[in-house]
C-alpha cells in the first residue's frame, strides 16, 4: 500500500491531480481511493487531497502516515505535514515553499516556475508536479500516467499537459 | 462493465437513473451537490427533467408532484436542506408517494462545518417529519453500493409508496474508489404500480392491495384522483372518522413492517467465534472493519455487524448478537445516536458502549482497535 497527500491552496489543482493518479493506479490493475479535504472557501485556503494505492480492497478510505507529501504552498507543507513518517518523502515547489519541513528526503522542483516560464502558465503546475510524484515513486509507469493524463484534458491542452508531465518527470534527476 | 474511478455521490445518481429515475428537483448543498450536477447532466439524454429549484422545500414538493403525475423522483441535500424538506416527507408519507430523499450528512446543526463528515442526521432521519410513519433509510459504504442502495430505494419507494432516506454521509459522498457497474440487465427494477381495475368495476386509489399498498393512479392515467395530506378513505377523500384513523396509521407501520426481514440488509464480518463485536454503518463501517482486523492481529475474539438498513432498525440482528457477545461497541460520526437503538435491541442481555466521534475527523483504525482492547480488557475484569 502507498499513501501520497497532494496539498496546496485551492485553485491549483491538486484534487484534479489526485484524481489522475488514482484513475492511472486503477488502469494498472490496482485498486485506488482518492478523497479530499477543503474548507468552506470557493478559492485560496489550504487543500488537500489524497490517493491511496493497494493491490488489495482499501477499507479506511484516508491516509495515516503518508509514503509520499507533495506541498506547492508554504501554508500546506506546515499544515499537511504533520503526520509525517521518517522516510515520507517530500516533494515541494521550491519557489512556493521557501522553508520546507524538516525530513530526510527532501526533493525541490520549481514546479509552478517550470509550468509559468515553459509553458506559460501556472495553470499547467499540478501536471508538473504529476510528472515529478510518478519519477520520484514510481507509483505508476510514466506510459500510464500519460494516458491518465490524456483522458482527463481538453484535447486542445493536450499537447502542453503531455508536456508538463515530461517537464515534471525530467526534473527530478 | 470495465472499472473505473467514480465519486459516490456520482455512483448514487447512477443508481437512481439506472432504477429509472426520470425527475429530479432540489437545491445544491454541500457535500451532496454532485449529485445534482450529474442528474442535471444526464437527465436530459435520456428524456428526463432537471429542476433546480428556488430552495430545499420547493425541491422536495416538485418531486411529489412528478412523483404523482408518474415518474420516478429523487432529491438530494444534506441536513438543513433535509430539515427544509421533512414536512412535505410527511406529506409523502400519508399521501403515499414514492420519492428518494438522498440526505449527504455534514456536520451540524445549522451551517456547522458545511465540508467535514458527520453521521448526525440518523435520528432526524427516522423522526424528522412529524406523526406516527414509518421510515426507511439506506446507508452505503462503499461507492459501488451507493450505487446499489440507490437503486434499492427507489425499487423500495415504489414498492410500498413511501419515502425512503438514502442516509449517505461526507465520507462516502465524496471518495473516489475503483468500482464495477453492473450491467443494465443485471438490475432489477420495481415499475410503478397501476390500477388493477376500472371506476366501473370498483376501483379506488387507496384501496390496499394484499400488500397493503394502494395502487394509486398517476395523475393523467385517465382516472379521477384526489390527494390530500389529510386522512382519507380509499376514495382519497379526507374523513374524520376516529376508527379510520387508527386503520390508516397502522396500515402505513404494517405495510413496511411485515417485510421487515426481507428489506433488513447488514452484513457480518468476523461474527462465528466472535465474543466482542462492533457495530458500525457508513464511512465509519470502513474504518471499523480496518480496526477490527487489527484487533483480531491481536488476538481478541472481535466481529462486526455493518449495517446497510438503518431503518427499521435492524433489532432481531442486534438482539441476536447481544446474546452472545460479552459487549457490543458502536462507533459513530455524532454524539451517539443509533447506539440508543442498539441498546434498546440489546434489551440488557449484554453492555453496549458507545464510541462517539464530532470533530470533523473521521475514525482511525488503531481508534476502534484501542476501544476494543479497552472493551476486552474491562470485560476480563
Amino acid at each position: 500500500m502507498i499513501e501520497i497527500r497532494l496539498s496546496g491552496s485551492g485553485g491549483q489543482g491538486v484534487i484534479t491531480a489526485g484524481i489522475i493518479l488514482a484513475e492511472a493506479a486503477i488502469t494498472e490493475g490496482k485498486e485506488a481511493i482518492q478523497s479530499q479535504s477543503y474548507g468552506p472557501e470557493a478559492r485560496g485556503g489550504a487543500s488537500k487531497a489524497e490517493v491511496i494505492i493497494s493491490e488489495k480492497f482499501i477499507y479506511h478510505p484516508h491516509i495515516i502516515k503518508p509514503d509520499i507529501l507533495l506541498a506547492m504552498t508554504q501554508q500546506a507543507a506546515e499544515k499537511y505535514s504533520k503526520e509525517n513518517k521518517e522516510n515520507t518523502i517530500v516533494i515541494v515547489d521550491e519557489d512556493l515553499v521557501p522553508e520546507p519541513p524538516k525530513c530526510s528526503h527532501l526533493v525541490k522542483v520549481p514546479i509552478t516556475r517550470l509550468a509559468k516560464e515553459k509553458l506559460g502558465k501556472d495553470l499547467f503546475a499540478n501536471i508538473v508536479a504529476l510528472g515529478a510524484i510518478v519519477k520520484a515513486t514510481k507509483v505508476v509507469s510514466f506510459e500510464t500516467i500519460q494516458k491518465a493524463v490524456a483522458h482527463r484534458v481538453p484535447p486542445a491542452f493536450l499537447e502542453k499537459n503531455m508536456e508538463a508531465l515530461r517537464l515534471g518527470y525530467e526534473a527530478i534527476k | 462493465m470495465k472499472a473505473r474511478l467514480m465519486q459516490g455521490n456520482e455512483a448514487c445518481a447512477e443508481g437512481a437513473l439506472a432504477a429509472g429515475v426520470r425527475f429530479f428537483g432540489g437545491y445544491p448543498i454541500t457535500p451532496s451537490t454532485e449529485i445534482a450536477e450529474q442528474m442535471a447532466k444526464e437527465l436530459p439524454k435520456v428524456g428526463g427533467t432537471f429542476i433546480q429549484m428556488e430552495d430545499e422545500i420547493g425541491g422536495m414538493a416538485v418531486i411529489l408532484g412528478a412523483s404523482l403525475g408518474g415518474k420516478k423522483v429523487l432529491t438530494a441535500t444534506s441536513g438543513p436542506g433535509f430539515s427544509l424538506k421533512q414536512e412535505l416527507i410527511g406529506y409523502a408519507a400519508i399521501a403515499e408517494i414514492p420519492a428518494v430523499i438522498v440526505n449527504v450528512q455534514r456536520v451540524g446543526p445549522s451551517t456547522g462545518q458545511p465540508t467535514s463528515p458527520s453521521q448526525g442526521d440518523i435520528m432526524q432521519i427516522r423522526w424528522g417529519t412529524h406523526g406516527d410513519h414509518p421510515m426507511i433509510a439506506l446507508a452505503p459504504w462503499t461507492v459501488r453500493e451507493a450505487f446499489d442502495v440507490a437503486v434499492m430505494a427507489v425499487n423500495y419507494a415504489e414498492r410500498f409508496r413511501t419515502p425512503v432516506i438514502i442516509a449517505m454521509d461526507e465520507v462516502v459522498g465524496h471518495m473516489r474508489e475503483k468500482v464495477v457497474l453492473p450491467e443494465a440487465n443485471e438490475i432489477e427494477i420495481y415499475p410503478r404500480r397501476k390500477p388493477t381495475a376500472t371506476r366501473a368495476e370498483g376501483y379506488q386509489p387507496f384501496t390496499p392491495a394484499e400488500d397493503l399498498v394502494p395502487n394509486v393512479a398517476n395523475f393523467g392515467d385517465g382516472y379521477h384522483i384526489h390527494v390530500t395530506g389529510l386522512i382519507h378513505d380509499e376514495t382519497g377523500f379526507p374523513s374524520g372518522n376516529a376508527q379510520l384513523t387508527k386503520e390508516c396509521t397502522d396500515r402505513w407501520h404494517q405495510k413496511i413492517a411485515r417485510v421487515q426481514d426481507e428489506i433488513t440488509h447488514y452484513d457480518e464480518f468476523f461474527m462465528d467465534d466472535a465474543e466482542f463485536v462492533v457495530l458500525a454503518y457508513g464511512g465509519t463501517a470502513r474504518s471499523a472493519y480496518a480496526g477490527v482486523e487489527a484487533a483480531r492481529e491481536k488476538g481478541i475474539k472481535v466481529g462486526m455487524l455493518r449495517l446497510m438498513t438503518i431503518w427499521p432498525f435492524a433489532d432481531k440482528i442486534v438482539k441476536k448478537a447481544a446474546a452472545k457477545a460479552k459487549a457490543i461497541l458502536v462507533p459513530e460520526m455524532n454524539y451517539g445516536q443509533l447506539v440508543h437503538e442498539v441498546e434498546r435491541a440489546a434489551a440488557g442481555q449484554t453492555q453496549v458502549i458507545s464510541l462517539p466521534k464530532y470533530n470533523t475527523e473521521i475514525f482511525e483504525p488503531s481508534e476502534i482497535c484501542e476501544a476494543i482492547e479497552t472493551m476486552a480488557k474491562e470485560a476480563s475484569k
